[in-house]
């Protein structure tokens, strides 16, 4: 049987000339990303907004617009009303209604008496209510464990491998984030919990394929002592170009298969975590692997290293040449 | 790396046994497991309200209600003490109530050291040596203040939460919902879950009422006037009627619900609903000389602050039970009978964060949580075989073995599978493969330099585990905040993505090996497809 090969063998790809192009981009999606955030804004779901979310099923198509004025007339405050998923389900939100914790409470009940007076069919699939203080809590709770996420496998790698390595690593784990926030905000999806979870995916990911490449740049480095870095980059970076490739693409395949047939709920999750799996592959070949030239790695980076009890346990490592 | 002595396989097929036998009550009816001897386990997956339908409120407690109470309390115990002390009772002016500390004045200089002695009983803390007081008492000549300590408040707070929890639970049991699950969260908050729940209001109207009965005598001096600007008489307050208008009542209660031992829903003398209650024998005998003594004077019957109703005494009444009428439906009189039953709560609390999913909501999110795991394994399977082959279909086996793995701890140790959960999972079958893909290029690469068969596959395992292991930690490092940080849902993705990332090294590392070594060592294949 002939087995599938997506990169044909000996490919050789100068990724490393494109860097100056590639960062260069980068920098602008990044920056661009920034002030979308900053303008735009996030589309912040319930958790991180507060207020009031409901899913409400009716027997029929959904009349919008009668809804809209229904709920507008019970509740305070402008509500958004979308279709969701087919034309039967619509999910209402309301912003934060002003007053006390329980006050949202208050306005869930009023629009729920509200909606069964109109249409006595209606079916309430889902209610989610966050008052102001907890939302806020959400908030401080989910930008930390990002955070801290992208902070602490950066002192992971800097511990595994070198202090350049770990820069290199974080700035492709903030790439990453930063992209996939703009994409939110240019979209103005749902930023919700699931989101921050699939963020915080996306960083364990997209180093999951920064250190399959700067693990064979470490190797590389220490086999070929005369290469310059830009070529052992190249080569390091065509090397795990197939494993790049296949993983990638049964990333996807998973991904996509919950895109299309997981369900409304995790909708919004999937598009974050397919759209992450896509940048953290890009990020690992053209912004974390040119970031260690600049930061000057070269064949002397893991002299100590190789001096040291690792490379007395694989002494037979040196003599290898591609054959 | 082809040799794997006994104890070794045998270890891993001890495993993958283990996995399977945690995760068999999943796959038998429920009748099986009824009557399925005990050595069998029964746990099954537990599934999250997202998933099985249910409500999650968090309610938090206004512990300024704490202080109150206890500022109150403290109140009463003060004026008592003080009139019972030893040589006659004390006068006292001034009596006021901050927020955390009341004082008084002692009319007579001469009395001071008797109200002290008196008070400090009052401030003894309770449980003996070491203990440490709930309140400081201080002198500023005749002026007294007792002040609650920080730890005082903490305790106060505690104990309040704790009884909150007691009676939110038989409030919820009285329900007639299954298993619900509250837990104390932080220092004044509790997290109610109830699962399968169709109707929340229900459980809100429940859950948000404090249900404190109070019998108190209607001051009927009270001046018309005052009493319509909103103003009592000393000794008296303004409370509202639930009829409306308003009604100036003593302010010391005769009796109150705490001393209640049942509550249910009966019928007034015009067969309109109305709730029966019935106090325990110090409460019968108190409310018969309370009634006893004030026959012909009306009375208030207070529930929450409100007065349901106010009816004349007629005769005392002995037998320690009684009827409250108003305007009921069966309904509101079976929640009253409820609220009563189970006690009051002592902290109003406040539903601040609620998520509610309906039954067959959760049923749809399982079908397509199931449909798109399974479709994913299928068409990763099927890219795993095209692209590797014979090792394609190792990983395949290594694949199915982890999810047997993942599903069979899950149920062992009681994890909750929520639908981020599900997409963990999906994703844990990425990172599985991954493992493979890993090792299987690595493999492809020394062929292609010119090794053995064997030589290659073995340098390729070797040689991809420690890539694999660093990409990993970097994942459980991800994972592990989540579980940190994450509420809920999200604990339940990271705790599938955590599990599911130990067992896919697992059995796509060294289970994949096992069925390489042993399948090389059989044939001794002179050139490898791959």
């Amino acid at each position: 049987m002939r087995l599938l090969k997506l990169v044909p063998d000996n490919t050789n790809i100068g990724f490393l000339r494109w860097r100056n192009v590639a960062v260069g981009i980068s920098l602008l999606m990044i920056l661009g990303s920034i002030v979308l955030v900053g303008f735009r804004g996030l589309n912040f779901g319930v958790d991180f907004a507060g207020g009031l979310m409901m899913e409400v099923r009716f027997e029929n198509a959904a009349k919008v617009d009668a809804l809209r004025r229904t709920v507008n007339a019970a509740g305070e405050g402008a509500s958004s009303i979308q279709t969701f998923g087919d034309a039967n389900t619509v999910s209402i939100r309301l912003p934060l209604p002003p007053g006390d914790e329980a006050a949202v409470q208050v306005a869930v009940k009023r629009i729920q008496d509200a909606i069964t007076a109109d249409s006595p069919d209606a079916q309430f699939r889902r209610v989610e209510t966050v008052s102001g203080k907890v939302s806020g809590e959400l908030i401080q709770a989910g930008g930390l464990a990002i955070l801290f996420a992208m902070i602490g496998i950066s002192i992971y790698i800097w511990l595994r491998f070198e202090w350049q390595f770990g820069v290199g690593a974080l700035f492709a784990l903030v790439h990453d984030v930063a992209i996939t926030m703009g994409f939110f905000a240019i979209t103005q999806m749902e930023f919700d919990l699931n989101i921050v979870a699939a963020v915080l995916t996306i960083v364990g990911y997209s180093l999951n394929d920064t250190i399959v490449v700067y693990d064979r740049v470490r190797e590389n480095l220490r086999k070929y002592r005369k290469m310059g870095i830009t070529e052992i980059l190249d080569l390091s970076l065509n090397e795990t170009l197939p494993r790049t490739i296949v993983t990638s693409l049964t990333m996807i395949i998973a991904l996509g298969t919950l895109v299309l047939f997981g369900g409304t709920v995790l909708f919004g999750f999937s598009v974050a975590m397919l759209l992450g799996i896509i940048i953290g592959t890009y990020s690992s070949i053209f912004i974390a692997a040119p970031i260690l030239v600049w930061l000057g790695v070269g064949p002397s980076s893991f002299l100590a290293a190789d001096s040291s009890a690792e490379s007395r346990l694989r002494p037979q490592q040196r003599s290898e040449r591609k054959g | 790396m082809l040799d794997f002595p006994k104890w070794k396989i045998w270890s891993i097929a001890a495993t993958l046994l283990f996995g399977l036998y945690l995760a068999m009550p999943n796959f038998l009816p429920e009748s099986v497991l009824r009557s399925a001897p005990d050595i069998l386990p029964t746990k099954q997956l537990n599934l999250g309200l997202d998933l099985r339908g249910g409500s999650h409120l968090m309610l938090e407690a206004t512990t300024d209600d704490v202080l109150k109470t206890k500022m109150e309390a403290l109140e009463d115990l003060v004026r008592s003490e003080l009139r019972v002390v030893e040589g006659g009772a004390v006068s006292y002016r001034d009596l006021s109530m901050g927020k955390d500390r009341l004082s008084l004045t002692i009319t007579n200089p001469a009395d001071l050291d008797r109200a002290l002695a008196a008070l400090r009983k009052v401030t003894q803390p309770a449980g003996g040596f070491g203990a440490v007081r709930d309140t400081d008492l201080s002198n500023n000549g005749t002026r007294l203040t007792l002040t609650a300590t920080s730890d005082g408040v903490a305790r106060a707070i505690d104990s309040a939460m704790a009884q909150a929890v007691e009676v939110i639970r038989r409030r919820i049991d009285e329900l007639g919902t299954r298993e619900p699950n509250i837990i104390r969260q932080g220092d004044t908050r509790i997290v109610v879950q109830v699962p399968g729940l169709q109707d929340p209001a229900a459980l809100k109207a429940l859950i948000g009422k404090t249900a404190k009965l109070e019998f108190k005598l209607v001051d009927v001096d009270a001046d018309p006037v005052m009493l319509a600007e909103g103003r009592a008489p000393p000794g008296s307050q303004v409370l509202p009627v639930l009829e409306g208008g308003t009604l100036a009542v003593k302010r010391r209660a005769i009796i109150s619900g705490d001393q209640l031992v049942d509550s249910q829903v009966s019928s007034d003398q015009n067969n309109q609903p109305a709730v029966s209650f019935r106090f325990d024998s110090t409460g019968g005998r108190r409310f018969a000389q309370a009634t006893q003594a004030n026959v012909g004077r009306p009375f208030a019957i207070i529930l929450d602050g409100i007065v349901i109703s106010a009816p004349r005494i007629n005769e005392p009444i002995l037998g320690g039970a009684g009827i409250i009428s108003g305007s009921y439906t069966i309904a509101t009189a079976n929640e009253l009978a409820i609220l009563l039953r189970s006690g009051k709560l002592p902290v109003e609390l406040k539903v601040i964060e609620e998520r509610t999913v309906g039954p067959d909501l959760g049923a749809d999110s399982i079908r397509a949580g199931a449909i798109a795991s399974v479709l994913a394994t299928v068409l990763v399977a099927v890219f795993m075989l095209v692209t590797y082959g014979r090792f394609g279909w190792y990983s395949v086996i290594a694949l199915f073995l982890n999810g047997i793995l993942v599903l069979g701890i899950m149920s062992g140790i009681g994890a909750t599978l929520t639908l981020p959960g599900i997409a963990g999972f999906v994703l844990t079958i990425g990172a599985a493969v991954d493992a493979n893909v890993l090792i299987n290029e690595r493999i492809r690469e020394e062929l292609r330099r010119g090794r053995a068969p064997i030589s290659a596959v073995e340098t390729g395992y070797r040689e991809a585990s420690r890539t694999i292991f660093d990409a990993n930690v970097t994942n459980v490092i991800a994972a592990a905040i989540m579980f940190a940080f994450g509420s809920g849902p999200i604990k339940g993705f990271a705790v599938v993505l955590t599990l599911g990332i130990i067992t896919s090294v697992f059995t796509a590392v060294t289970v994949t090996r096992l069925l390489a070594a042993r399948w090389l060592r059989r044939t001794r294949p002179a050139a490898l497809v791959l």
